[in-house]
């Protein structure tokens, strides 16, 4: 049964990745331009050159590039390059890959989307419990209705509105950037430091909209444990309140939030690519947004195909360590 | 009569329908009073604060920003509402066809619908948004959107037919000799209709947002006075060092009400549909 659900999940996997590069590989073709023949032709004109022998040049260059091959067998030799990873060169800034690309801000995105992805699911988790707690102070109920508010918004935008208050007005952070212009990636303290400021506003602005969702759910949950025997058992027993609370009730609560983080892993990568570009910070996002406005068409393809594969990989290692952690779904038994 | 007085009990759907009602007139009204053509580049003096002349300031481009508000609010709205539109269709044939249906079209259907919901759905957009490339309009991209925005109705609409077929009456109406269609029409389609108007909020909201971000990388209508545009512009022509404010908070704000407005209308349509849901807000 376990084989067959991972075989099934896998193959999901394999679906998105397959459908991903399928795309990836059609649509460009359905635009009746030649990449090459535009670039020889503004090649040619630059130099003066008459158009003469152009042709020839093209045939040459598309022989080059296997371009001349039948579209299946173009297809699968696309098919194998992306199997080994392998998307090609940027077409702005040519002796680099587009892997290279990536690699150079990678880590960046990385970073921030780690700690802001552990933060608002900390922070609104115990939160949401909190809430639901019926132990726990009155004005905490105040804070669902602005959360649920925030949330509804982009967090790019929530984002201009932090900008607005915290950069712009009252200064407190720095507009843009990953670090000051002009310093030394030396590794210092004060490198450090730097970074971290810079790095502050888009993370507020991804997390403050996140919050109320994860708040919102574990509530829904907290509330559907308190009311198991094994909690008014636990409480007729006479155990003290924070045990109540944290070993019984917080502990079974937050599993079901583990699968939310599957879930909600596509829209929190979208929001943050958003963010990155809002703020130019040096990540992933502000790549692709830089791809879009030189119209570097392989760098395109290629980091929505690294986004999407690593949010397919990281969805399917959240699915399959679910079950380890909550023997209740062990996934097919039962049945 | 009876309406407003539910709406004093669904405070949200009231909520929801004064905000989406209030940007209507906006969009409209204001058309009146900002003629459309000074949305465009240098029908006015840059760069102007907000001023009795120019009651929402200009932009460095020669924008009056009160015509570009409405005129942004009227495109980002139907940009949203058309995608929206076209998602719902597909998706209720869809769900339809393969609750009603079920079998091998029901597996493929699933299948499809679980394949795209786990793909980030603005990056396929980014891609297929890059290759039209330039010549976007806010139709054209309304109808690229349009492509991603029917998987969530499906979904619902499908699991909603699952459960209302197996129900009593829809059994009675088939014992009585009703064929298919007449079921679908009679029968499921007005259970449906809330669920229907919820799904289409979903899909407008998606849509919305996934508009906002194709333009936010500069993958929109470049010529037309969009808000996202006018946002993008905001960051291209660097507003916020130049401490022009107002450029900035106007469509923030517009688009901020856009989402509330949304989130509670399809909040307050989530009770009318399932009243014995607990209230989240």
């Amino acid at each position: 049964m376990r084989a067959a659900y991972l075989l099934k999940r896998f193959g999901l996997l394999l679906a998105v990745l397959w459908t991903a590069a399928t795309l990836n590989f059609f649509l460009p073709r359905l635009t009746p331009r030649n990449p090459i023949r535009e670039r020889i032709v503004q090649l040619a004109t630059s130099g003066g050159y008459l158009e003469q022998g152009i042709e020839e040049m093209v045939k040459a260059y598309e022989a080059k590039f296997g371009l001349d091959q039948p579209l299946w067998k173009q297809y699968l030799r696309y098919l194998g390059d992306m199997v080994r990873l392998d998307l090609g060169y940027s077409l702005t800034a040519f002796p680099k890959t587009v892997m290279e690309l990536i690699g150079e801000v990678v880590g960046w995105s990385i970073g921030i989307a780690a700690v802001t992805l552990l933060l608002s699911f900390l922070i609104g988790s115990v939160l949401g419990a909190l809430i639901a707690w019926p132990k726990s102070p009155k004005f905490l109920q105040y804070l669902v209705a602005p959360l649920m508010t925030i949330s509804s918004v982009p967090a790019y935008i929530f984002g201009l509105v932090l900008i607005y208050f915290l950069a712009f007005r009252a200064k407190i952070f720095p507009m843009m950037g990953g670090f000051t212009l002009g310093t030394v990636p030396d590794g210092s303290f004060a490198y450090y430091m730097d970074v971290l400021k810079h790095a502050l506003l888009p993370a507020l602005s991804v997390i403050l909209v996140s919050l109320g969702g994860w708040a919102l759910g574990m509530r829904g949950m907290m509330v559907t444990v308190e009311g198991e025997d094994y909690m008014i058992l636990a409480e007729a027993k006479g155990l003290k309140s924070n045990r109540l609370f944290s070993r019984y009730a917080v502990r079974n609560a937050l599993l079901p939030q583990i699968t939310g983080l599957g879930l909600a892993l596509g829209y929190l990568v979208t929001g943050q690519i958003l963010v990155e570009s809002l703020f130019g910070f040096p990540g992933i996002g502000s790549l692709l947004n830089r791809s879009v406005f030189v119209y570097d068409y392989n760098a395109i393809l290629g980091v929505t195909f690294m986004i999407i594969l690593s949010v397919g990989v990281m969805t399917l290692i959240l699915d399959l360590i679910y079950p380890l952690l909550d023997p209740r779904i062990r996934t097919g038994e039962g049945k | 009569m009876r309406f407003f007085r539910y709406l004093r009990r669904n405070k949200r759907l009231a909520a929801g329908i004064v905000i989406l009602t209030f940007l209507l007139l906006f969009a409209t009204v204001g058309r009146l009073i900002a003629p459309p053509e000074r949305a465009y580049p240098l029908a006015v003096p840059g760069n102007k604060p907000p001023s009795l002349e120019y009651p929402f300031g200009t932009d460095s481009q020669g924008r009056d920003l009160l015509a570009t508000i409405v005129m942004g609010t009227y495109l980002t709205v139907r940009i949203g509402f058309l995608a929206g539109v076209i998602g719902l269709a597909v998706g209720t044939f869809l769900g339809f066809t393969a609750a009603y249906y079920g079998g091998p079209l029901d597996t493929i259907i699933r299948w499809v619908v679980d394949v795209l919901l786990t793909v980030p759905g603005l990056l396929v957009l980014v891609v297929i948004a890059a290759i039209v490339g330039r010549t976007l309009n806010p139709t054209s991209l309304s109808l690229i959107l349009a492509l991603l925005a029917w998987m969530g109705p499906t979904r619902t609409v499908r699991s909603q037919v699952l459960s209302l077929r197996e129900r009593a009456f829809v059994r009675v109406a088939k014992l009585s000799g009703e064929n298919n269609l007449e079921i679908i029409f009679r029968e499921l389609f007005p259970n449906l209709l809330p669920y229907l108007g919820a799904s289409l909020v979903g899909s407008v909201t998606g849509a919305i947002f996934a508009s906002l971000g194709l333009e936010q990388l500069g993958l929109g209508a470049m010529r037309e006075p969009t808000l996202g545009m006018t946002i993008y512009w905001v960051q291209y022509y660097g507003a916020f060092v130049r401490g022009l404010w107002w450029w900035i908070l106007e469509p923030v704000a517009v688009i901020v009400l856009i989402f509330m407005g949304l989130f509670f209308l399809s909040a307050g349509l989530d009770e009318f549909a399932n009243p014995r849901v607990r209230r989240v807000v």
